[in-house]
């Protein structure tokens, strides 16, 4: 089943703020084996010139799945199968770091939903702000295989 | 090396150390708790394969951060990155043993573009293959 394009530039606000905390940004960090001490000591932190430790660049992924059942993806009138789903593209644009003490607010819009071949691909963009100022955009673009409606010959 | 980094002295065609990362089940097991990416396909063999995986993958996004510190080691500071965006081109499969699978990561300085920012081509493989396409990092120098 093909996906439903009318949910194109349906917007979809994160129910909840999104509190960044140290241990947080440095079990991310420890996860991905990234040991720069701007991630963990908030005295290198700030000798960079930063506030508090900070986040590295693709932390940011951590919103989509915190905020994954009031997401795109869940909107049942997409109509998207999980398990033909593989992860296509993902782009961050970082309008500045990310700190520890950020409270985070997302939100999701359906982008653009194209075919390719018989596979579809579905652009969401997220804009993350920071009382109201601008900290990220970031667009994940995702491929759900096999979905797209048969051509005509 | 990143003392003296500056956008002055970094030239087009440049090149950054490159680096190997490990990835073993362990790894995806720890980001998986750490992103909250719990998708099946990244720690249940039989789940993989039923979807038509060879294995349990990595998740793209745990590739995506390691090939990322390539810059990141070379800038020194994480904060100096203005964006970055790959294309994910192929599942790096990680098989169930001490090994497990090794990210391949080089750069290179692709563009100046004035105003201290500076893009970097990230080349990224598993065995050979190219596991990221069209992975750039844009970083601002000094």
């Amino acid at each position: 089943m093909p996906l439903n394009r009318e949910i194109l530039g349906r917007k979809y606000p994160a129910p909840a703020t999104y509190e960044v905390g140290r241990e947080q940004l440095r079990s991310f960090a420890m996860a991905i084996g990234d040991s720069n001490r701007a991630y963990v000591d908030p005295a290198a932190a700030r000798a960079l010139g930063h506030r508090d430790i900070i986040a590295p660049p693709t932390f940011l992924t951590v919103l989509a799945f915190r905020f994954a059942g009031s997401g795109p993806l869940a909107d049942p009138e997409l109509g998207l199968d999980y398990s033909l789903v593989v992860h296509g593209e993902q782009h961050f644009e970082l309008h500045r770091a990310v700190v520890a003490g950020d409270i985070l607010t997302a939100i999701d819009v359906v982008e653009q939903i194209r075919d390719v071949g018989r596979n579809e691909l579905m652009t969401v963009v997220t804009e993350v702000t920071a009382g109201g100022e601008p900290v990220a955009t970031i667009r994940s673009t995702l491929v759900s295989r096999g979905s797209a409606a048969p051509k005509q010959v | 090396m990143a003392a003296t980094l500056s956008y002055d002295n970094v030239e087009v065609g440049s090149v950054l150390p490159a680096q190997s990362f490990p990835l073993t089940r362990a790894t995806l097991v720890a980001y998986a708790g750490a992103s909250g990416d719990h998708n099946v396909i990244h720690w249940n063999e039989r789940v993989a394969r039923s979807v038509g995986l060879p294995d349990v993958v990595a998740h793209g996004m745990l590739t995506m951060a390691e090939a990322g510190r390539v810059v990141t080691d070379w800038v020194g500071d994480p904060g100096a990155v203005l964006s970055y965006g790959v294309r994910f081109s192929r599942p790096v499969v990680v098989p169930d043993d001490d090994r497990g699978a090794t990210v391949d990561v080089a750069g290179v300085v692709e563009d100046k573009q004035g105003d201290g920012r500076v893009v970097v081509a990230l080349t990224c493989t598993v065995g050979g293959s190219k596991v990221l396409m069209a992975a750039k990092v844009v970083v601002r120098l000094a």
